[in-house]
């Protein structure tokens, strides 16, 4: 659906974006993540064609944006970081004029109608645009891609200043838009790349660092030799009585939860499972597990690693 | 492009731009037709069509600084340039819109000639509408230049202020190539200044020379200044 192949910008000799490829398979919803200034914003306003490429291809439903720049922007509906709208107009003349600019065919009001309730903006089609408030204008916005229900969608930060009950109808709509559509959403909340994104491009710097499913990147850059528990007892006995444990590397206390309970970080050997042992000897001794897990990473912690240079792709591949 | 049209010329009126600019027309061409016919006692409005020159030399430049300004500031022209719209489409939308409310302005001029020629036709002078409108296609030509330098010149910035004042001093400076000329001494130099003289052309319309040569020199400026400001949007994105 969406290819983009060695896509790069230069603003003089700065590298904005460096050789950036990826593709996104129809009816996926892919989360663009990356820190301010990674590119996200240069590389959305390539794929729909607001600014030029210096060099690279992308490619929408098989147009190449550069060379059948209409014949691909037809199939885009595009909502840049700072909704483009008019101001002065009303929601229903600027989604009016939309329609018209979009040269849609479908039946106008029944269309219009149809958007306006997925994003919920009834209620305000008859005010100016101008004072509406910052998460009413972002769903005009929002509208204003659905326009022509283009078969790809490209949000750029689309849930950026709504209040958090609009967050998640946002997300809920993005879900459910999913299903029928092609979706590049770009996020620096990588809580919400989790929550809405079958797979996720992580960019940092104009190169793109990974390219893989949330669940995988959590897995492989995990840390599975760490265990966390959470235990109700003396501290000195139970860190000897885990220390105990064969091929238990380190204990280490990390915070006293509530009175008389401890949180403990265990390091084992690699591929070391002592989780059923350590079950045994703290029952014999009486000592409660309350909580036992672990150390997965989340994507806040993956996002940092990957972003902090630890990890490269290679050749903007598959990651890590 | 209708639809860049459309929505630019209502846009005109949703603010007090568009109103603001048809008093401000309809106020001097009426004030000047009174000095130069009504009190005068003469049926000849080249007079008034010499001074709103003037006028219209200021205000389209304020009737043209948001056009590509604003959409920068706003970032709409992330909607317009990323619709499947040609850049052609869009800027001579921009550029219809501001014209066709520059023609509403001018229209009132044949207002003004038609009440003339009908109090004229009861006395022994009269009325030569010829002349009236060699100077009204002068001037819709030059109204026509005024709007393309303007739009041109609100696409560099994303000033509607700069944009303004830049479009003016343009302007003046198309039309200064007279006076210029007094200072050059070069023969040849002379001569091609004169050649791109906008006001000598437009002058030349007002004394009742309709010429051919003038309307195609007028058309290609306004020609010219709408390509540039394609290329230079085309420029930008690169």
């Amino acid at each position: 659906m969406i290819e983009v192949k060695n896509l790069s910008k230069s603003y003089g000799s700065k590298l904005a974006v460096d050789d950036v490829s990826f593709s996104v398979g129809d009816g996926e919803i892919l989360g663009f993540l990356g820190p301010n200034g990674a590119g996200k914003s240069t590389t959305m306003n390539m794929l729909t064609g607001y600014i030029s490429s210096s060099g690279g291809q992308a490619l929408i439903c098989g147009e190449d944006i550069l060379e059948n720049p209409i014949g691909a922007k037809k199939n885009i509906g595009y909502l840049p970081e700072m909704p483009p709208l008019y101001l002065d107009m009303t929601v229903r003349e600027y989604l009016n004029f939309v329609y018209s600019l979009k040269k849609c065919r479908m039946p106008k009001r029944s269309h219009l109608g149809e958007i306006c309730e997925l994003t919920k903006i009834e209620d305000v089609n008859d005010r100016v645009i101008g004072n509406l408030s910052k998460g009413y204008r972002q769903r005009v916005g929002l509208a204003q891609a659905l326009v022509g229900n283009p078969p790809v969608l490209i949000l750029d930060e689309p849930t950026v200043g709504l209040d958090p009950k609009q967050i998640i109808e946002i997300r809920t709509l993005i879900k459910k838009l999913g299903r029928n559509h092609t979706m590049i959403l770009s996020s620096h909340i990588l809580s919400e790349v989790q929550a809405v994104c079958d797979r996720v491009v992580v960019i940092d710097k104009g190169k793109l660092v990974a390219d893989d499913t949330a669940e995988n990147l959590s897995h492989k850059l995990s840390a599975d030799n760490k265990l966390i528990m959470q235990i109700e007892g003396a501290e000195n006995e139970v860190r000897t009585l885990l220390g105990g444990i064969p091929r238990v590397v380190s204990v280490r206390m990390l915070r006293e939860i509530e009175k008389g309970v401890f949180e403990y970080e265990l390091d084992t050997e690699e591929g070391a499972d002592i989780r059923r042992e350590a079950f045994k000897r703290l029952a014999a001794r009486n000592y409660p597990i309350l909580l036992m897990k672990n150390n997965e990473l989340s994507l806040e912690e993956i996002f940092l690693r990957l972003t902090a240079g630890e990890f490269r792709a290679e050749d903007g591949g598959a990651a890590v | 492009m209708n639809a860049i049209f459309k929505r630019e010329f209502l846009s005109y009126f949703t603010s007090p731009l568009g109103y603001v600019f048809l008093a401000v027309f309809y106020g001097f061409s009426g004030l000047f037709l009174w000095m130069n016919c009504l009190s005068a006692g003469s049926a000849d409005m080249s007079g008034v069509f010499v001074m709103m020159f003037y006028v219209i030399l200021l205000i389209i430049p304020v009737l043209t600084m948001r056009t590509m300004a604003e959409e920068k500031r706003r970032r709409t022209d992330q909607l317009t340039l990323t619709s499947p719209v040609s850049l052609f489409g869009l800027i001579m939308g921009k550029f219809l819109a501001a014209y066709a409310l520059f023609m509403c302005a001018a229209a009132i001029l044949l207002v003004y000639a038609a009440f003339i020629a009908s109090a004229v036709g009861r006395t022994e002078s009269v009325f030569s509408w010829t002349a009236f409108w060699g100077n009204f296609v002068g001037l819709a030509l030059m109204g026509g230049v005024f709007t393309s330098a303007g739009i041109f010149i609100s696409n560099l910035t994303e000033n509607q202020m700069i944009a303004a004042i830049g479009s003016i001093g343009v302007n003046i400076l198309l039309c200064m190539f007279d006076m210029i000329n007094n200072f050059v001494t070069v023969d040849v130099l002379k001569s091609i200044i004169s050649g791109l003289s906008v006001f000598y052309r437009y002058y030349e319309f007002t004394l009742g020379i309709f010429s051919f040569k003038n309307v195609l020199f007028f058309v290609s400026i306004i020609v010219i200044f709408n390509f540039l400001t394609m290329r230079f949007v085309e420029r930008r994105r690169v």
